[in-house]
């Protein structure tokens, strides 16, 4: 035990004298948690739109006064040409062309009803849904607001239809809609946990692979081979400061999380850095592992990135895992940075108490035994 | 002539024999698109929706008839009360819930408003809410088919989607992939290849060497030149076979405009190289300066109308970002360069001035 407290103490020295090394442990992730929160979003507000309106009564007006007001789009222009709207949308300036016909106003007063055509460059994927989504709850709006205006007659006599009305009134549903865990929408409270687990990933795996990689190149591995060190005391002292600063650089980032972005905290953090401080040691484990593979710090980190990249990417972390294709989901299980995003989502966003989130917790404990033992049993004191 | 040859001769028998990086750099492409392709969608399918049914009744009964026949939906469980409803939505069983008020056809049959509850997961809240408009349509629907007295006006939304009409995120991802691929075969190898010669002290003999040093840079840059062309056709044909990803606008253009990007990272590589001086800082300098900006500020995967103002300024230098507006442009919209001159003019701005500082800054370091 005091062998291993002797080595971990020189590898906090090393970290500590290096400022390089320093700066990239605890500066470059608060950086990136603010830079990411903020650039990683779907957020979808302000969608430039195009008004083509060819009716130009109070009712046009009206429609195109609604869709400005709410926020959700940016009225660019209103004009009765078709082909600069069109070449709007091709340019890339507009994202949504209202197109009001003409009898707009005439039609719903004597029909009831009345077309009016959206269309919306769907370049952007699933933006495209949502944002004829909120244009359709303003429509729907604005057409309960005209009803009343534009043929109150039906209300206050009650004609105007050829269908019996059953029983006294209109028989309808009211569907009433709620938002649970994020009501107000707002993406940098789904991004921050996500983050925080891509930080200390990166921080766990990338120093872990370096370290070794680094005493192979300068020689010093071989001075430590030499000392009476087992095999499974030499990886618990390298991997104990770094495992600390793991934790320690999530305590910041949950910190920099709640002060920045006020992101919700509903569960409990114990459990939090308990499920943490079984994943640090995968990422730590798998620096290692990847730490035996290469010879330099330059092969550790190009492999390193490459690795992360794929398991950053396929953890759900940037697009839900539900929405990738079913065997895509299948292999995602066998990557435990998805299972650390469920967690920490779970237990922040939601409140998942220890009982929802212990199969994943379970599966990164399987994680954690698996890839610690081959990593000491990979790592071999080799004597030249 | 022959110098130059020879150069490039040596150059290219460098990328064949390190066979781990060769190999990297042929994989990743592909591995890239079959990731993106399956695995970066933002497509909401298959939604696992619990229901919740105090008094079942014949309209209740109708109404989950219809929303186990719509496909998007996977009626996962049918309850009685609500409460187990919050543990199934923090283990992820379901996404959604639909809550019916006892008496739902009574209500229905006698006029009055009929009361149910849909309740989301808006973790994510673009899912959330396209989910909730998912269950609603279906709901409105149904209601629309009840026999009604036509009350008030309405205005019917016709809508069309443009350019990408399945709306399906494998079709995107293949013009941001394109930019991400080539710059890190052009930007990150460059970076490392010139600075590997001055690590291993190779530099100074190409230096004595009769090449100028125009003819260093073409030798040194003109082989991954090749490389990112290649892959550039890779990934357009492993698109168009195994995606089915569209094509519009002209190949020849869409070809051109790959070049130029490809000169802006290769002159952006030269330009770290020239001024760093150990591989490991060349690299962390291609890493931090070029690649993370490529896939998060390029709009490559996230839009970069959602993005804080600051942000949105800021990704106007970063070269991708233009390249994935042009490719988009020519594959999904099948624009020409009547649309996307101003985007061109800006990436052959960036070439310019960065082959400039690129040749003078190398020129500084020869002296």
């Amino acid at each position: 035990m005091r062998r291993i407290l002797f080595l971990a103490r020189a590898e906090v020295l090393h970290i500590v004298r290096d400022r390089t090394t320093l700066a990239q442990v605890l500066v470059v992730p608060i950086v990136q948690l603010l830079v990411l929160v903020n650039a990683a979003t779907f957020v979808i507000r302000d969608t430039p739109t195009y008004v083509v309106d060819y009716d130009r009564t109070s009712a046009s007006r009206g429609l195109t006064n609604r869709l400005a007001a709410s926020g959700h789009f940016r009225v660019l222009e209103r004009s009765a040409s078709l082909t600069q709207a069109n070449d709007a949308l091709l340019e890339g300036t507009a994202t949504l062309v209202v197109t009001i016909p003409r009898d707009f106003e005439k039609s719903l007063t004597r029909e009831g009803r009345a077309p009016v055509q959206l269309v919306v460059n769907a370049e952007k994927g699933s933006a495209a849904g949502i944002v004829l989504n909120y244009a359709g709850q303003i429509l729907a709006r604005y057409s309960a607001e005209l009803g009343r205006e534009l043929r109150p007659s039906l209300f206050t006599i009650g004609m105007g239809t050829s269908e019996p009305a059953p029983g006294r009134g209109n028989p309808r549903i009211d569907a009433r809609t709620r938002g649970w865990y994020n009501a107000t929408l707002d993406y940098r409270h789904y991004m921050v946990p996500g983050i925080l687990v891509a930080l200390v990933t990166l921080i766990g795996t990338l120093l872990s692979a370096q370290n070794i990689a680094r005493e192979k190149e300068l020689g010093t591995l071989e001075q430590l081979n030499v000392t009476p060190l087992t095999r499974a005391q030499f990886i618990a002292a390298k991997l104990l400061p770094l495992w600390v600063l793991g934790l320690l650089d999530l305590g910041l980032g949950l910190l920099a999380g709640k002060l920045v972005f006020d992101v919700p905290m509903r569960g409990s953090l114990l459990l939090l850095f308990a499920a943490a401080a079984i994943y640090l040691l995968v990422a730590l484990a798998i620096g290692l592992l990847i730490s035996t593979g290469v010879d330099t710090q330059q092969q550790a980190m190009f492999v390193t990135f490459f690795v992360l990249n794929v398991y950053l990417l396929l953890s759900g972390l940037f697009t839900p895992i539900d929405s990738m294709s079913p065997w895509m989901q299948a292999v995602s299980q066998l990557n435990p940075v998805r299972h650390f995003v469920t967690i920490s989502r779970a237990v922040l966003i939601k409140g998942a108490g220890l009982a929802e989130v212990a199969q994943p917790l379970v599966i990164l404990c399987g994680f954690a035994v698996l890839t610690l033992s081959l990593a000491v049993q990979r790592y071999r004191k080799r004597t030249a | 002539m022959t110098a130059l040859w020879g150069l490039l001769r040596k150059e290219a028998l460098h990328i064949l024999r390190d066979r781990r990086t060769l190999a990297v750099l042929l994989l990743l492409p592909v591995l890239q698109v079959v990731i993106f392709g399956y695995a970066i969608r933002t497509d909401v399918e298959d939604v696992r929706l619990a229901i919740v049914d105090p008094a079942p009744d014949f309209a209740t009964l109708r109404l989950r008839a219809r929303l186990t026949a719509a496909h998007v939906f996977r009626v996962v469980t049918v309850l009685r009360e609500t409460e187990p409803l919050e543990r199934l939505f923090q283990t992820a069983t379901v996404q959604a819930a639909l809550v019916f008020e006892p008496g739902f056809a009574d209500d229905l049959g006698r006029g009055l408003p009929a009361r149910l509850l849909v309740i989301t997961d808006t973790t994510e809240p673009n899912t959330g809410v396209t989910i909730q408009n998912h269950v609603l349509s279906v709901v409105q629907s149904a209601a629309r088919e009840m026999p009604t007295r036509a009350g008030g006006v309405q205005i019917v939304p016709q809508a069309r989607l443009r350019f990408n009409p399945t709306a399906e995120s494998k079709n995107l991802f293949v013009p941001g992939l394109m930019a991400f691929v080539l710059t890190i075969i052009s930007c990150l190898m460059t970076a490392i290849t010139l600075t590997r010669e001055k690590e291993t002290g190779t530099m100074e003999a190409l230096l004595v060497s009769p090449l100028r040093p125009w003819q260093i840079i073409v030798g040194k840059v003109a082989p991954y030149l090749l490389v990112g062309f290649a892959s550039v056709i890779g990934v357009i044909v492993e698109a168009r076979l195994v995606f089915d990803v569209p094509l519009r606008g002209s190949v020849p253009l869409l070809l051109a405009e790959g070049l130029l990007f490809i000169l802006v990272s290769l002159a952006l590589g030269v330009l770290i190289s020239a001024r760093t001086d150990s591989q490991r800082v060349a690299m962390t300098a291609a890493l931090l300066g070029t690649m993370l900006p490529t896939m998060i500020l390029s709009g490559f995967i996230f839009p970069v109308e959602s993005m804080p103002r600051v942000l949105q300024y800021l990704s106007n230098v970063v070269p991708a970002k233009w390249f994935v507006i042009i490719a988009r442009g020519i594959m999904l919209k099948g624009t020409g360069l009547a649309y996307l001159w101003q985007e061109t003019l800006v990436l052959s701005g960036m070439a310019l001035v960065l082959l400039g500082a690129a040749a003078r800054s190398f020129h500084e370091r020869l002296e």
